[in-house]
């Protein structure tokens, strides 16, 4: 019997032991028990989370491509793919920020490179504990991300940045990536044809990020930073030349597949790669791989997670066309290994055998873990009535401006080049950004959301929240949601309260997505997001989503535009202050039940949006979110520099003058359109059966609610553009 | 007029540039890859933004010994158009062709952002469709935009009128609020003392249609568009 530390080391348990052993009637010797480690761990195998993950629906009439792929691709029309995924690199980010978020972004850019398609737009999807604590982890982080996406130029359009005390350890860092390709030069990473090359194209193979999934499926201690080397460091010049070669590649026919070398490097590209096609093997050779070090053992070579990698398969006979490809980028590449039909990944040292597997057994042998989830005990209730009334709403709206969650993200996205492929037609900053799809008039609205404090106060709701915020966020741009990617992060599966998270969040987030007629295409798991069993984050489903608009001259911003405009309020308010901003900020803490979510009438608001936005009507919209319809009409003022005037607010009972301010009920939005087009939207709104109500005309230089408060342009920037400085 | 699009390895704003010259500008278009000591008839080249080599050593230090540099050093000899935007405008210091250097911005920060440039000379082949002290809404991208040049330098320029675009607020005023990145004199382009080679940090190529924000950048292409019909002309 294998000793314990061993074990340990690989991050496997005696259990899964026993079963390779019984699968393999024999001891795996060390090679192997590292492969099937890396490939056992939760990074890699979804052991604790695949039950869940099959009850999320991922079809629709758009979809081409599913989740167990690289990255999911719907059909936009025109003969034009969108491919995405969106994916953590929470555990190497918590060690070493600026590398461990680069290389987020670098591994999710070749996810949707292996599809084929030229990567269009970046998004980041961050969480930290409060400022200034964490500011190590903020400026690392956006530093990291700013160095990989500029230098590689790929525009980042878009994300979130939340602040909480639950990230402080745990910071959470979620990458995602679209691209477009055409949809008959789509590509799957499927090692077809026995015989077929196996060429290993970009960096040497270096001893970094060894055991970088095992280490992504622990818990993080006080030893965690002697596994810095397991944080891998990124190339951005390298990956361009890999980009532009796939590109030129996937003109060619000689190629039959890309896959991306990531968590585990080679040996779960190789068995993903086979592992999708029935019977199919490979047969390795190390000695073959380039190296960046001497003395690289085969086990190293199997484990490495140096980045910049990609294997391809190549039809036999063709190599050379492929390698012309390569060295035209300066790009080394080495034919490694070959196809084979007989369900085994082999791997030889030369002449010296090293490792013979089932790929059946690397890439769906690891036994799914039976975890128990049980109901945490009740977050913190509100008693509404026992809350005090609101003061002064200007006061109010000032402070939560200036609140890091709510601010200006424009100190942070203004490091981000925005623009690189003249396609930003909706830049950051507004509800969700679009990117032109160029040669058609289709845009295509990009955004990532999640309110993790709802999720907390209610995963299950909160999911749906995510669900329903995001697809606003597409919406608000005129465009029609179409598809989601998911980041699931949560704690310590292990933990009956965590595991109930997990489940409560799958449950909602299916619920919305069949309600909202949304598949969800790709995606990824983040487990284990606690620190030695204490301060675990909440759980925090990122939707990351797409959406198609026909013609991009259409599209809608947030900000106002013009002088005399009509400021309405689409949708109904309630006396939602559960789990709000306004709480947290106003009164000091988190509690309540998340603001209630009704799917039938989110669709019937969105309906109404996207008919008045297709018509022409509107000459703004904007999401209203954290901060409720105050801080969203103050980001509509800011965005477009024109103010408002708007009479009194006197809420009917029993909606209290808080909640009408600064309630978070959703399925709200905030438009503006010339009186003229009054009618057409009113009788739009009743067909639709939607409320609409009017807040004020567009003009001036400032906010102003009569004889409630008056704030000028310049105070309300000056507090929400210091909010982060 | 031909355009000739530089592609070095790490180049990313040639697609871009390439796209302003071919459909929106509709001129005649041609990649030049670095690898080629041939600049095709180019009339006009164009260095492009991007990480040529990845910049790792310091922006455009590799790429001024790329073959294509060679053909280009000698275009600009002859007075053919060069025109260095963004890594290109680094390349260009690196390789001679204009004076001063980009350092990292003094911010220490990456910046993207639209700036206004106060447009001095209206008289280059570059800029003909400017009017005088006009104002354009130009993007810039970099993390190294800081013109920096010793004294000496900086006076010769100033005195021959090599200043070309200077960062401004939107009614014209240099001032040091409208300076993005630290650049001396607020410089955010220059010519040689000819006129025929022009370096700028911002990216006119990111602003020749009104979906992406402006078109400002236009004028600058079509001034070059224009002034080799002219020559064509006469």
């Amino acid at each position: 019997m294998v000793d314990e530390r061993k074990l340990r080391e690989v991050a496997l348990t005696p259990e899964e032991y026993r079963v390779i052993v019984e699968e393999l009637k024999r001891a795996p010797n060390e090679v192997e028990l590292g492969m099937l480690g890396v490939l056992w761990s939760e990074h890699c195998s979804y052991k604790s989370s695949k039950a869940l993950l099959r009850r999320l629906p991922s079809t629709s009439p758009a979809v081409i491509q599913g989740p167990g792929e690289n990255a999911g691709a719907v059909n936009i029309g025109e003969g034009w793919a969108a491919v995405f995924k969106i994916e953590s690199h929470n555990h190497p980010s918590a060690i070493e920020p600026y590398q461990g978020a680069a290389t987020g972004v670098g591994g999710i850019i070749r996810d949707v490179i292996a599809m084929g398609a030229r990567p269009i737009a970046l998004l980041d999807s961050l969480r930290f504990g409060p400022l200034p604590a964490s500011s190590h982890h903020v400026e690392g982080v956006v530093a990291g991300i700013g160095w990989y996406g500029n230098c590689i130029g790929i525009p980042t359009v878009g994300g979130e940045v939340y602040f909480d005390d639950c990230y402080a350890n745990n910071p959470l860092v979620n990458a995602m990536c679209v691209g477009l390709v055409r949809v008959d030069r789509l590509m799957r990473a499927r090692a077809e044809g026995t015989g077929n090359s196996l060429m290993l194209v970009g960096a040497d193979t270096g001893r970094d990020g060894i055991h970088g999934a095992s280490f992504a499926s622990l818990e993080l201690d006080e030893t965690s930073s002697e596994r810095r080397p397991a944080v891998q460091v990124g190339n951005p010049f390298l990956e361009k030349l890999l980009l532009e070669a796939c590109m030129d590649l996937a003109q060619t026919d000689a190629v039959v597949a890309i896959q991306d070398l990531g968590a585990a490097g080679l040996t779960s590209s190789v068995a993903e790669c086979a592992g999708r096609v029935p019977g199919a093997g490979a047969h390795i050779d190390v000695a073959r791989v380039p190296r960046r070090e001497r003395g690289m053992s085969p086990y190293h070579v199997m484990l490495s997670e140096s980045q910049e990698r990609m294997l391809v398969v190549v039809e036999r006979g063709r190599e050379a066309e492929v390698e012309t490809i390569f060295d035209a980028w300066d790009l080394t590449s080495a034919v490694i290994g070959h196809v084979t039909d007989d369900g085994y990944l082999t791997i030889v040292d030369g002449s010296v055998d090293v490792a013979r597997l089932p790929v059946s057994l690397l890439t769906d042998g690891a036994p799914p873990r039976r975890l128990v989830g049980v109901a945490s005990e009740q977050p913190p209730g509100l008693d509404i009535d026992a809350l005090p009334p609101l003061v002064d709403a200007g006061a109010s709206l000032l402070r939560l401006l200036a609140s890091p969650n709510l601010s200006s993200r424009r100190g942070i996205f203004r490091r981000y080049d925005q623009m690189v492929g003249d396609a930003t037609v909706i830049p950051p900053g507004g509800d969700a950004a679009m990117l032109r799809v160029k040669g058609t008039r289709l845009g295509l609205a990009v955004t990532t959301d999640c309110n993790s404090r709802y999720c907390y106060l209610d995963p299950h709701l909160g999911a749906q929240l995510a669900v329903a915020e995001a697809a606003r966020n597409i919406v608000a741009t005129g465009a029609h949601p179409l598809a989601v990617t998911d980041c699931l992060n949560f704690a310590n599966p292990d933990r009956p309260e965590v595991y109930w998270e997990m489940e409560e969040t799958v449950a909602g987030l299916a619920h919305a997505c069949r309600a909202l007629d949304l598949p969800i295409v790709s995606g990824n798991v983040s487990l284990y997001n606690d620190s030695s069993g204490e301060s675990a984050i909440y759980p925090t489903p990122v939707i990351g989503m797409v959406g198609l608009i026909h013609d991009y001259g259409k599209r809608l911003s947030a900000g106002l535009r013009s002088e005399g405009d009509f400021v309405l309020l689409i949708g109904s308010s309630h006396n939602d202050l559960g789990g709000t901003e306004y709480l947290k900020v106003e009164h000091g803490y988190v509690a309540g039940r998340p603001p209630a979510l009704d799917l039938a009438r989110e669709k019937a608001v969105n309906r109404l949006v996207l008919a008045a936005a297709e018509n022409g009507l509107l000459h703004s919209a904007h999401d209203c979110a954290e901060g409720g319809m105050l801080v969203a009409l103050a980001e509509c003022c800011l965005l477009g520099g024109v103010g408002v005037r708007c009479p009194a607010v006197r809420p009917e009972a029993p909606l209290r003058m808080d909640a009408a301010f600064f309630g978070e009920s959703p399925s709200r939005y905030v438009v503006s359109l010339s009186s003229r087009a009054m009618p057409e939207l009113q009788s739009l709104a009743r067909r639709h059966h939607v409320e609409i109500s009017l807040l004020g005309l567009a003009g001036g230089d400032s906010i102003e609610f009569e004889g409630q408060f008056r704030l000028s342009l310049d105070e309300i920037r000056q507090a929400w553009e210091g909010g982060l400085v | 007029m031909k355009f000739g699009v530089v592609v070095f390895p790490g180049t990313w704003s040639d697609r871009d540039c390439g796209w302003v010259i071919d459909q929106v500008l509709g001129a005649e278009l041609q990649y030049l890859w670095h690898k080629d000591a041939d600049l095709k008839g180019s009339d006009c080249v164009i260095l492009p933004g991007g990480f040529a080599y990845g910049d790792y050593l310091r922006t455009g230090a590799i790429a001024r010994f790329a073959p294509v540099m060679e053909k280009i050093e000698e275009f600009a000899d002859r007075g053919g158009l060069v025109w260095g935007i963004c890594n290109g405008f680094q390349i260009l210091c690196e390789a001679g062709l204009l004076p001063g250097a980009l350092i990292r911005n003094a911010s220490l920060e990456y910046r993207c952002q639209w700036t206004n440039l106060a447009v001095e000379r209206t008289d280059l082949q570059f800029t003909s469709k400017c009017t005088e002290r006009e104002v354009i809404r130009v993007p810039i991208s970099h993390g190294e935009g800081n013109y920096f040049a010793d004294p000496a330098t900086l006076s010769r320029l100033e005195q021959r009128g090599q200043v070309v675009f200077r960062y401004c607020d939107d009614t014209g005023h240099v001032t040091n609020n409208a300076n993005p990145n630290g650049s001396m004199h607020n410089i955010a382009g220059i010519v040689n003392a000819r006129g025929n080679v022009l370096g700028m940090m911002p990216h006119p190529e990111r602003c020749a249609e009104a979906e992406l924000g402006g078109t400002d950048g236009l004028k600058l292409f079509r001034s070059v568009a224009e002034s080799a019909m002219k020559v064509l002309v006469s």
